[in-house]
């Protein structure tokens, strides 16, 4: 048998293979113990955070505060962060009048200020499409980027799109862990310290409704919503994947979702499915309603309606 | 037993209507409140009125009681030409809905007289649908609660009675196309703060 090469030392011989295996544990721990060193205890709470559906009262309370702690320091500015649970027999549905709707964007800019979204790179959870009347509901001529001086435009209507809140939502099926599910309310919601940022989800979504903080998000200061959930509105970071929640923070404390409140038209409207009295069961009951590409079998709880 | 919630939530709602009617009073010199009767309340509890709507005029007896009553139809030149009448204008003018004789009510085609602040039941004599769609909450905007107290919104909020058809607006801004979204990024950053990576 061939004898290694070895090098001399003054107290011990050691080999090449064994100096090159030392040397590699040894930079590998000092490492990964500088980094545990930059660490505060903050950072290292987030990083073995469990996963939301296991946190306990107590480790959900530690989480939102180390949330609001890390809020403060990065935005210098007192925010709030709540995880309210859901009401009992409430199944939330949304109602759009397409009849009404005049394409005026106002429930998308509300809707940015409500949710904390980011200015920069933009974030908008709502897309208002505009289409052709004698086309009907057809996305292949949809235009997002209208621009006249005055909305309506003559023989146009214009249809706002934002996530569907589905029954048999693609977006939960495909995410690889489970960072996304649908609440007993029937909001499907996203834990943003939870997501790998893979981007599945988007590409299963029919809706274009999933948004993707490409780099760190801009928020102003001085238009911070400070009345923040921690499945909604409270700011994101880079890499996460966000979408519409019906205001999950508003409408689990009875009120309605901020691009219903904003709606100059009052085309928008809300409410609870179980509820027989509710103005979205009165929708259902008295208009002409559908579901927005019913042949996906994705079951939205989003129905878009002709109130004439 | 089944009413008695109704009951109690149509006297709170009472007392609050009725605390809105004493704010109103404040200043009905030169307007007058647009908040809605209480028999809308008794019908569909769980509504309080909207902020009020105050009429330029009002009360219009101070100029009107003065004057004889024209009932002839005729295009108005001294007073009131600033108004744009849009509604039907082919056959009706204003006094198919303003009282010959009594300049603060409104009257309804039967002849029953309205206060301004009941104008939706006016509306409602020839649109019916819209008006039941209106009760139930399905035409107009409410806001408030959805689960409790809301508020609404009379129909003259939105539509002016006189050229009642909603009047278009400027869109808000265009969103960013999202081939565009990192690179405009990058360059507003550097514009906006040159410090910022």
């Amino acid at each position: 048998m061939k004898d290694r090469k070895t090098i001399r030392h003054p107290h011990r011989n050691i080999d090449r293979r064994d100096f090159m295996k030392w040397m590699a544990v040894g930079s590998a721990s000092m490492a990964s113990l500088s980094v545990l060193s930059s660490c505060n205890s903050d950072r290292l709470e987030a990083f073995f955070q469990e996963h939301f559906k296991e946190l306990d009262e107590n480790e959900m309370n530690e989480v939102l505060e180390r949330l609001e702690r890390e809020y403060k320091e990065k935005y210098n500015t007192d925010i709030e962060v709540s995880s309210t649970l859901p009401m009992e027999n409430v199944i939330f549905g949304y109602g759009l009048d397409l009849s009404k709707c005049i394409g005026c964007r106002q429930c998308v800019y509300a809707c940015v200020k409500e949710n904390n979204l980011s200015r920069n790179p933009e974030v908008h959870y709502i897309t208002v499409l505009e289409m052709e009347k004698d086309k009907g509901v057809d996305v292949l001529h949809a235009n997002a980027y209208y621009n006249p001086e005055q909305v309506p435009e003559e023989g146009h209507f214009y249809m706002p799109v934002q996530c569907q809140q589905c029954r048999n939502a693609p977006c939960v099926k495909v995410c690889p862990v489970k960072a996304t599910w649908e609440e007993p309310d029937g909001i499907v919601v996203v834990d943003y310290n939870w997501c790998i940022g893979c981007r599945n989800c988007m590409a299963a979504c029919p809706y274009s409704a999933r948004k993707f903080n490409w780099s760190e998000p801009y928020l102003p200061v001085d238009e911070i919503n400070p009345d923040t959930e921690y499945l909604g509105n409270r700011p994101k970071m880079k890499g996460v994947v966000e979408k519409c929640t019906f205001c999950i923070q508003r409408v689990r404390n009875g009120k309605y979702p901020a691009c219903l409140e904003i709606c100059p038209t009052g085309s928008r409207k809300f409410g609870n499915l179980l509820d027989e009295q509710s103005e979205i069961r009165m929708i259902m009951k008295n208009k002409r309603v559908f579901i927005f590409k019913e042949e996906l079998n994705t079951q939205p709880r989003f129905y878009y309606f002709y109130g004439t | 037993m089944k009413h008695i919630p109704l009951c109690i939530i149509g006297c709170i709602l009472l007392v609050e209507f009725s605390g809105c009617r004493r704010d109103t009073e404040e200043f009905q010199d030169s307007s007058v409140a647009q908040t809605a009767s209480t028999d809308l309340l008794n019908d569909s509890t769980l509504l309080i009125p909207v902020e009020a709507v105050t009429l330029d005029y009002f009360p219009c007896s101070d100029c009107h009681s003065e004057l004889i009553p024209n009932p002839q139809r005729r295009q108005l030149v001294d007073m009131h030409d600033d108004i744009v009448f849009d509604h039907d204008s082919e056959n009706r003018w204003c006094l198919a809905c303003h009282n010959t004789f009594d300049r603060d009510s409104l009257v309804l085609a039967g002849g029953k007289l309205l206060g301004f602040n009941e104008s939706y039941k006016l509306c409602g004599q020839c649109h019916g649908p819209k008006y039941r769609d209106w009760r139930i909450g399905i035409h107009g905007k409410r806001t408030g609660e959805w689960n409790g107290n809301k508020q609404y919104l009379l129909c003259v909020h939105c539509h002016d009675p006189h050229a009642p058809k909603f009047k278009g607006m400027k869109p808000l801004p265009v969103p960013r196309k999202p081939e565009n979204i990192y690179i405009d990024s990058i360059y507003e950053r550097q514009e906006n703060n040159p410090a910022s990576p």
